[in-house]
């Protein structure tokens, strides 16, 4: 037991690996040195027994070489159908992964896991197949050769002299679950291979001239043993870790590697992953833009792209920087990232130039302080990789013509200095004026050309013998030599002035570019604004065609943006934006994956997953080689990603709002619509209760005083209900209101006769215009709002005052009112009346209602297109004036038949 | 009680509500027979042959509705409804279907007496083969359906033929409320196509010729959002109770 108790954080990480562990598929890997060793026929038998255990096991590839006792194994096994594809005339068969998918075994076996797929397939290389397999949970067993794996790449090209283009990225066999190494004696393997069980007669003679020599095998099979090594024991490490899930190598290692264009930069890669991986460090790979100029500045930076990508797949963390020196770049970023050790490759340099010059290695050395640096030597094995010479020479035509007049120029001024009898040294002075100019104005390339035709014109015109180039005096040579020299120098400094001024220019302006993206997105809200401006910004950055995908709440991705783009009609661009969104990754053209897309598509990755898809065809078809720009892609991407998901959550959270008010809304009417319910109830009980006990010792008088109060309780109750049914539906918002044309008398003789009864005995005026149009109303809706303002009237006014019922038309609009003779509103009701749950502050205790009745008034007026207002009559009481609009004139009813019924 | 007492079937599913219509009927001299679904009631109308039905029609097995459908085939026995406000539309598929006329919940006993009086009024004068009254008297109003003469205090008024084709369907149906529906199909014909506001500008131009107060009317009552009824006895307080 050690002291340290495990850390809840942490064992919640812990959890939640295991848990995407789980709804992830397994992958084991039978292992091995060299073809023939038995990775095949070792999978296939453990997959007989698997079978014969009763697990659900497919075939997805199987190569059998034509080896009858693998062809023997396969019998028995539920073997997918493989693809055909056509490559260069032939077809080939290849692994079907939509087929696989859609099948869902349990267990799949596809073999060969470092395979390259044929063009065409939609990952470039089999592992990327593999990997998606994993993803959908599906468990796979494949195979694998000691050769294939990239961070050993090199190691082996050393050992046998064969550089193998399959590679697989370590990453891949690190997320291996299960790790089976299949071994077998070199000698067995040769005699093997001789007994023809390996390849053909003629294939196995080749083989065993190359290949197959012993001493190949045997340095293979080391490092495969070794390999099985470090997996054991990575294995035991977890094992210890999950026990106590303390990290027993918590190491601060952290390991920064730098990068350059040369093919030995790969090797350094690798050799630092293998560093890493040994050292259980994280690394970061480093590339520094000094701002070098000329006709290889870009191609090299091309290649150093690719470096860097290589390092990527390896596991590092990648980084551009720009910088002037190098090693001082390399040294800040090391300090602010922490990290602990640098590894660079030996410099391959002329002695006198290191002398000269010192080397980034010495500079590293000198300055590094506490970090050690490490240095690999870049021995380059590998040709590099051919790269497209593209751009046309950086200097045009034009350049050097205007160096040539800097240099006519100052020809001319020297002469009028010699003119003057100026000395010589003067006259140098001007030329390397120009010559700076020259290199400040139009680089390196005419700055050189510039010093060199200087020399030339200094010694024509202004050596003796003049206007040839020979020279009289010997001392001349070293006035050429240096101002040669000079102007050599001047012009480096100031062109590398230059072009990292450019560089950082062109960051500025992506940072630029960037910041002026975020702004407008933030600045906006709804996905059709967001999704437009994105998509502006893009081009306007990019330059190309874009199109946008969108996850929509269903799940389904919609198009969102580039409706009618060329690159929507073409079908496997759309099953390319539907992968990437489905998988979160990278894809499309420029890519291992769907490469044949015509667009590269990167995932709109939010906080909380994809969002969706973005397509990209810049006009420079090969902009995104470069991996800045990519970088900058991606970074679009996920403020386009987080813009989106921020729209989202502001509508999620209005929803929400919405939803506390109503869930307020409700309660406050319960808790007002209880308290006017319980009142009745209690005296409806207590009435009754009391009549069925003591109905004999009561008096007639009392009883009936009982029974009419149990009446009215009642009708009160029945009123609340009405009302309460009223509100929910108008509140609800989804009133479906029944307009049809109503005369106005009708509606408002309805109304008082519904109320008959309680207005019995009550005097009512109605003043109506002789000439009232049909209204197109909700009659019972309309019916309600009078009941309701001719109910207030009368518990609002003395029982012997009267009240006025009046409709008039005002030519665009009918006006209804109802006036009593009461005491009126209290000052600064009028307007608070119509609230929900208001109840007039003058109300007396006994006569206050629940404060719906005008909240409903004013929610039929408007569901009316209408509005309602209350004041105070200047002759005393309340008028409450309800005003529909006149918007369709009402049909016309004729009679067409006059003539009267009478005969 | 005797079995000359008129036999009430009682078609509701709320024991509370069957109990005060059970106790208040026998008091006024009625049998009752009691039924809780739409199955359990067709058995007591086609068995016992009560002379009316009161039918609630919200019941746990079914739409009442389709009960009135289904007792039409073969009955012309008057049938009232029991609904709640709210329930225009199935009030005026009741009606359409053949029901005889709807009362809203909550109801007095009063109100309920007089709805039942007037289709059991109703009901006995077809079976008798009685012919109808030619002439209707109203209030103050005198409808003579056979001579088509209307006058008002003694006074003659003059209708077009319309205005009197509906105040002879809603007289014929004395205090039985007429949807718009069935006044459209009565005076129109069965194939008109006319809106409601036909009927209710008809009726509002009737009212101004025939009530005292169009805008509070005693004899042609609206029943919001269903249809008309021409009243006999004007003022509702002795309805009621």
């Amino acid at each position: 037991m050690n002291g340290e108790r495990p850390n809840p954080d942490s064992l919640l990480a812990r959890v939640v690996e295991e848990e995407i562990r789980a709804k992830r598929g397994k992958l084991r890997i039978f292992f091995g040195y060299a073809a023939g060793v038995g990775k095949t026929f070792a999978m296939l038998s453990a997959a007989q027994r698997e079978k014969t255990a009763g697990v659900e096991v497919v075939v997805g590839y199987v190569e059998p070489h034509g080896r009858p006792e693998t062809e023997a194994l396969l019998e028995g096994l539920e073997a997918l159908p493989t693809r055909a594809m056509p490559y260069r005339g032939v077809t080939l068969r290849e692994f079907d992964l939509d087929g696989a998918l859609q099948r869902h075994p349990e267990l799949i076996l596809v073999d060969e896991l470092a395979h390259t797929n044929v063009e065409g397939s939609r990952h470039a290389k089999r592992w990327q197949d593999v990997e998606e397999l994993l993803e959908a949970g599906i468990d796979v067993w494949t195979t694998l050769n000691v050769q294939h794996i990239e961070s050993l790449n090199n190691v082996i090209a050393q050992i046998t002299g064969i550089i193998i283009r399959e590679t697989l990225p370590d990453a891949v066999l690190e997320r291996t679950d299960e790790f089976e190494l299949i071994d077998l004696t070199p000698e067995e393997l040769v005699e093997r291979l001789q007994a023809g069980k390996i390849y053909l007669p003629q294939q196995a003679a080749r083989a065993l001239q190359n290949f197959f020599l012993k001493g190949n095998l045997v340095a293979l099979r080391e490092l495969s043993l070794r390999q099985a090594a470090h997996r054991l024991h990575r294995d035991v490490e977890e094992a210890r870790y999950e026990r106590s899930a303390i990290t027993p190598w918590l190491t601060s290692e952290r390991l920064l590697v730098c990068v350059g264009p040369s093919p030995s930069s790969a090797h350094i890669v690798r050799s630092t992953k293998r560093l890493a991986v040994s050292l259980g460090a994280e690394w970061l790979a480093v590339a520094v833009n000094v701002g070098a100029e000329g006709a290889d500045a870009e191609r090299n930076w091309e290649l150093t792209g690719r470096n860097l990508r290589l390092a990527e797949n390896l596991g590092a963390e990648t980084h551009t920087l720009i910088g002037r020196s190098v090693a001082d770049t390399l040294l800040e970023f090391a300090h602010e990232r922490n990290a602990s050790k640098i590894v660079v490759g030996k410099t391959a340099m002329p002695w006198w130039k290191r002398q000269f010059f010192g080397t980034i290695v010495d500079e590293l050395l000198k300055k590094a302080g506490e970090i050690d640096v490490y240095v690999v030597s870049g021995s380059a094995t590998e040709a590099p990789p051919n790269v497209k010479q593209r751009s046309r020479s950086t200097y045009s035509w034009r350049d050097y013509l205007l160096a040539g007049s800097v240099v006519a120029a100052c020809g001319l001024l020297g002469w009028a200095a010699y003119f003057f009898a100026l000395e010589e040294a003067n006259i140098v002075m001007i030329f390397l004026a120009g010559v700076a100019l020259v290199a400040t104005r139009w680089g390196r390339g005419p700055a050189i050309a510039a010093a060199i035709a200087s020399v030339m014109l200094f010694d024509f015109c202004f050596v003796p013998p003049y206007f040839t180039f020979a020279v009289s005096d010997t001392e001349y040579v070293i006035t050429f030599i240096v101002m040669l020299g000079i102007g050599l120098l001047i012009s480096g400094l100031a062109s590398r002035q230059r072009s990292q001024l450019r560089a950082s220019q062109r960051q500025e302006h992506r940072t630029g570019q960037l910041f002026r993206m975020t702004r407008q997105l933030s600045e906006l809200s709804g996905t059709e604004f967001l999704v437009r401006t994105a998509a502006r910004q893009i081009v306007e950055i990019f330059s190309g065609e874009v199109v946008l995908y969108v996850r929509e709440t269903d799940g389904t991705l919609s198009l969102r943006h580039g409706e009618g783009s060329a690159l929507v009609e073409q079908e496997i661009n759309r099953d390319v934006a539907r992968w990437v969104a489905d998988n979160g990754k990278i894809a499309g053209a420029q890519t291992d994956t769907l490469p044949n897309a015509t667009a590269l598509f990167v995932p709109l990755i939010g906080s909380r997953g994809t969002v969706g898809a973005m397509g990209v065809r810049p006009k420079d078809a090969h902009r995104f080689l470069d991996p800045d720009q990519l970088r900058l892609l991606e970074t679009c991407a996920s403020l386009i990603a987080l813009s989106l998901e921020r729209d989202e959550s502001i509508l999620q959270a209005h929803s929400a709002q919405l939803q506390i008010e109503t869930e307020k809304l409700r309660n406050s009417l319960l808790s007002a619509v209880s308290h006017d319910i319980r009142t009745p109830l209690a005296s409806i009980a207590g009435a009754s209760s009391t009549l069925a006990t003591a109905s004999d010792s009561l008096s007639a008088e009392t009883r009936a005083d009982l029974l009419a109060s149990i009446n009215e309780e009642a009708e009160r109750l029945s009123r609340l209900v009405e009302n309460l049914l009223h509100m929910t539906r108008l509140s609800s918002g989804k009133v479906e209101t029944d307009r049809q044309w109503h005369p106005v008398d009708e509606i408002i003789g309805s109304a008082l006769t519904r109320m008959e009864r309680q207005l019995a005995g009550r005097e009512i005026e109605t003043h109506l215009d002789e000439q009232l149009p049909l209204v197109h109303v909700d009659s019972i809706l309309m019916e309600q709002l009078l009941v309701n303002l001719i109910d207030n009237a009368t518990k609002y006014s003395p029982e012997d005052s009267t009240i006025e019922v009046s409709a008039s038309n005002s030519g665009t609009s009918i006006v209804f009112e109802v006036a009593d003779h009461g005491r009126g509103f209290e000052a600064g009701d009028e307007q608070l009346v119509f609230d929900l749950f208001y109840r007039g502050s003058s109300a007396k205790p006994d006569q206050r209602g629940t404060g719906i009745g005008l909240a409903i008034c004013r929610a039929i007026a408007e569901v009316h297109g209408g509005k309602i207002e209350a004041q105070n009559r200047p002759d005393g009481g309340a008028v409450v004036r309800v005003t529909l609009p006149c918007t369709e004139a009402p049909p016309q009813v004729v009679e067409r038949n006059m003539e009267s019924a009478a005969p | 009680m005797s079995l000359s007492d008129p036999l009430i079937a009682i078609i509701e599913d709320e024991t509370p509500i069957r109990r005060f219509l059970r106790a208040s009927l026998s008091v006024e001299g009625f049998r009752v027979i009691e039924a809780t679904t739409i199955e359990e009631g067709l058995r007591v109308v086609t068995q016992q042959m009560p002379a009316l039905v009161l039918l609630d029609l919200g019941l746990p097995d079914g739409d009442g509705i389709d009960l009135v459908r289904q007792i039409r085939e073969w009955s012309a026995l008057p049938i009232v409804v029991i609904s709640a406000r709210g329930q225009e539309d199935s009030k005026i598929a009741a009606l359409d279907a053949g029901a005889d006329d709807y009362l809203t919940k909550p109801f007095g006993v009063g109100e309920l007496l007089a709805r039942m009086r007037v289709a059991l009024r109703h009901s006995a004068r077809s079976l008798a083969g009685e012919p109808a009254d030619v002439v209707v008297a109203v209030g103050d109003l005198k409808i003579d359906l056979e001579r088509h003469v209307v006058s008002k205090s003694e006074q003659e008024v003059k209708l077009t033929k319309i205005e009197f084709d509906l105040l002879a369907v809603l007289a014929r149906n004395l205090e039985k409320v007429v949807t718009h529906r069935q006044l459209l199909k009565e005076v129109w014909g069965p194939h008109a196509v006319h809106e409601p506001h036909y009927v209710r500008v008809f009726m509002a131009n009737l009212r101004k010729k025939l009530e005292n107060n169009p805008s509070r009317p005693e004899l042609l009552i609206t029943e919001q959002g269903v249809g008309y009824r021409l009243r006999e006895r004007p003022g509702g307080q002795d309805l009621r109770n």
